[in-house]
């Protein structure tokens, strides 16, 4: 336990403060310069870690944030006529709107004034109806909530278990089954298998309503089941697989095998290794998580589901700016916020990490 | 193990260690290829197998499944969903292959080059391909393709961009692993240009990690296409492809339900064979290198 260990325990640290990318390559160099255990305190390395790497979250947000602004100005045709829409403005509508959304400042200053009022709170206004954004927000957030929410716990209830069945079977006709199933579930775009559930569930058996939201709990979660199914199915696979790998090479690893050589029961041992399969598993919520944010949008679309992913569908569609920004500035505030936490979650799972703690 | 931990570090799942009998693997292999093979006559030969495939008819608006003449009955414009199903082919999967193939180059050109080059260009790579997989490739391509109201060929350009960080992560990786060995070694000091090193002794020793990931890649290229149709990006309403049919058939699901499973069942399909098949070729390169 000396040199060697410490530069293990290290490992994970290093490839935090780098980027939550290309382990290899950027772990590397990291790791040989804190192979020398330096002297510094476990509180301050651990600051400098959370400091670190929330800094690199902000500079990546204030670059999309850029770029999401200046969706507008790239647009074809004039700015005036994106925010009027189908009416061509008189010269007086168009002087107002100038003054409201402060066009004749520079660009910078614009950047800046906006970014402000999204920090602030003030989201602007829908240019499809005028209604504020945070009340349009308000009406949709809900749903999108309870949808992810349902599926990402129906997601790993199911597929845990089914990852961890299928490591200890390797190779078996349970394995086998399991891994094919989540082949599928991979392969199956998600509006492509909740139109399945859909025509199953709704038009064979009309066991769930089709389409739309719900009212009051039971019949929202009536409305709520196929798609949060749905959404489970693909985010499942993924974490099947995710899993199945993982708690392979740790039931592999030779700890495993010396604590079946001690007698250690059989239960222990797979929550041991499904500890230790966690971090891997984690490192891939980058992944998962991409893929649970597009995969909302379309479940939303399939499903008539008033929610955020249909809002933004429609913004779209409408090229109603303000709404576009706003959702696309905060879905990557939350993936980052998530990303972040994750992150930092090795901290606390990591063993390694425990013993440092606890010294 | 090269292969599998760049797979590792690029993001994408790693290959499911497939551990049945030969016969088993031949099976699905087969299986694959029968369903790529039959989903690349449709769309080489669709317009040769029914000339009329999209030529509206209001007389039969709709049409249940088992209508004399229209075994899955008729769309919502009054147009036999087998025949329409067929000529949908090419627009769904054509789009995918240059997907495929156009962020591979662009992979390969950027992943080498930040390998090969190291320090400042290495940096601002890898910034970009950061950039551009923290966003979820879905949002990306809805909020931008809607915005610049995207054709067909411009959502496909969109997409290779889109998926191209996705190559260049998997080659750098790759590259960096073979950049320290002693040909590349033995190459510079022969001072042979930068360029010849990368594309005539570089880029041989990385292929293998391509070709097995250029059949994920297009099958991840379909899905995301056929999403982008499905969300009324790219292609106009009542076009004969897959995802748009599907979205179009759903107003129409109590009527005539094939309308729009069809195409949901035939996306599943061809994605999960050409998975598949990416997934067999994988596990054979792989015991090709352990023997």
């Amino acid at each position: 336990m000396s040199a060697e260990a410490t530069t293990v325990a290290w490992a994970p640290a290093a490839a935090l403060s780098a980027s939550d990318s290309g382990k290899g390559a950027s772990g590397a160099g990291s790791v040989e310069e804190v192979g020398v255990p330096r002297k510094r305190s476990l509180a301050e390395a651990l600051a400098r870690i959370i400091l670190l790497r929330t800094a690199g979250s902000v500079v990546m947000l204030l670059v999309i944030s850029v770029l999401i602004f200046l969706l507008t100005y790239l647009s074809p045709g004039n700015i005036i006529t994106n925010l009027t829409g189908l009416h061509p403005p008189t010269p007086a509508v168009a002087a107002a709107l100038r003054r409201e959304y402060g066009l004749n400042q520079p660009l910078v200053v614009q950047y800046l004034h906006w970014l402000d009022r999204f920090v602030h709170g003030n989201w602007g206004r829908s240019m499809r109806d005028q209604t504020s954004v945070s009340q349009l927000f308000a009406g949709r957030v809900g749903v999108t909530l309870a949808l992810v929410g349902l599926g990402f716990a129906m997601a790993v209830l199911a597929s845990v278990p089914l990852g961890v069945i299928a490591a200890r079977r390797a190779g078996g006709m349970l394995d086998r089954t399991i891994s094919a199933v989540s082949v599928v579930g991979l392969s199956a775009p998600a509006f492509a298998t909740g139109l399945l559930l859909l025509y199953v569930f709704a038009y064979l058996v009309s066991a769930f309503p089709p389409a739309g939201a719900g009212q009051g709990l039971f019949d929202d979660l009536d409305h709520l089941a196929l798609p949060a199914a749905t959404l489970a199915i693909g985010v499942g696979a993924y974490i099947v697989r995710l899993t199945r790998t993982a708690m392979r090479r740790e039931l592999g690893s030779d700890y495993v095998v010396f604590a079946r050589a001690r007698g250690v029961s059989e239960r222990r041992l797979t929550f041991v290794a499904l500890r230790n399969a966690a971090i891997p598993v984690l490192t891939m919520a980058g992944l998962v998580l991409s893929y649970l944010v597009g995969a909302t949008i379309l479940v939303e679309s399939t499903f008539s589901l008033p929610g955020l992913g249909l809002l933004l569908q429609e913004s779209v569609e409408f090229k109603d700016f303000a709404v576009v920004q706003f959702l696309a500035l905060f879905i990557a505030a939350v993936i980052a916020a998530i990303m972040l936490l994750v992150d930092l979650s090795y901290l606390v799972l990591s063993p390694e990490w425990r013993q440092r703690l606890r010294r | 193990m090269a292969s599998t931990s760049a797979t590792l570090n690029s993001g994408r799942l790693a290959p499911l260690a497939i551990q049945g009998t030969v016969r088993r693997r031949s099976v699905t292999f087969v299986a694959s290829l029968v369903v790529i093979g039959l989903a690349l006559v449709a769309a080489c030969f669709g317009q040769l197998l029914f000339p009329n495939a999209t030529t509206v008819n209001p007389l039969q608006t709709v049409l249940p499944v088992g209508s004399t003449g229209h075994l899955l009955g008729t769309d919502q414009l009054g147009r036999d969903v087998v025949a329409i199903s067929v000529a949908g082919a090419a627009s769904t999967l054509l789009g995918p292959v240059v997907i495929a193939l156009g962020s591979m180059v662009i992979g390969t050109f950027l992943g080498l080059l930040a390998a090969f080059e190291g320090r400042w260009v290495d940096f601002a790579i890898s910034r970009l391909t950061d950039l551009l997989l923290s966003m979820p490739m879905i949002l990306l391509a809805l909020v931008v393709s809607g915005i610049f109201g995207a054709s067909y060929w411009w959502a496909v350009v969109l997409l290779i961009v889109l998926q191209c960080p996705y190559d260049t992560r998997i080659v750098r990786a790759g590259t960096i692993e073979q950049v320290t060995k002693p040909y590349v070694e033995a190459a510079r000091l022969l001072r042979l240009s930068r360029w010849r090193i990368m594309y005539r002794h570089l880029l041989i020793n990385i292929w293998p990690l391509e070709r097995t990931n250029l059949l994920l890649n297009y099958a991840n290229a379909m899905i995301a296409m056929s999403a982008l149709s499905f969300l009324g990006v790219g292609v106009q309403e009542g076009t004969a492809n897959w995802g748009r049919q599907l979205v179009d058939g759903e107003q129409i699901l109590f009527q005539n339900p094939a309308a729009s499973v069809a195409p949901a069942i035939l996306i599943v399909l061809v994605a999960c064979a050409v998975n598949l098949l990416g997934d067999s070729l994988n596990a054979a390169e792989r015991e090709a290198q352990v023997r």
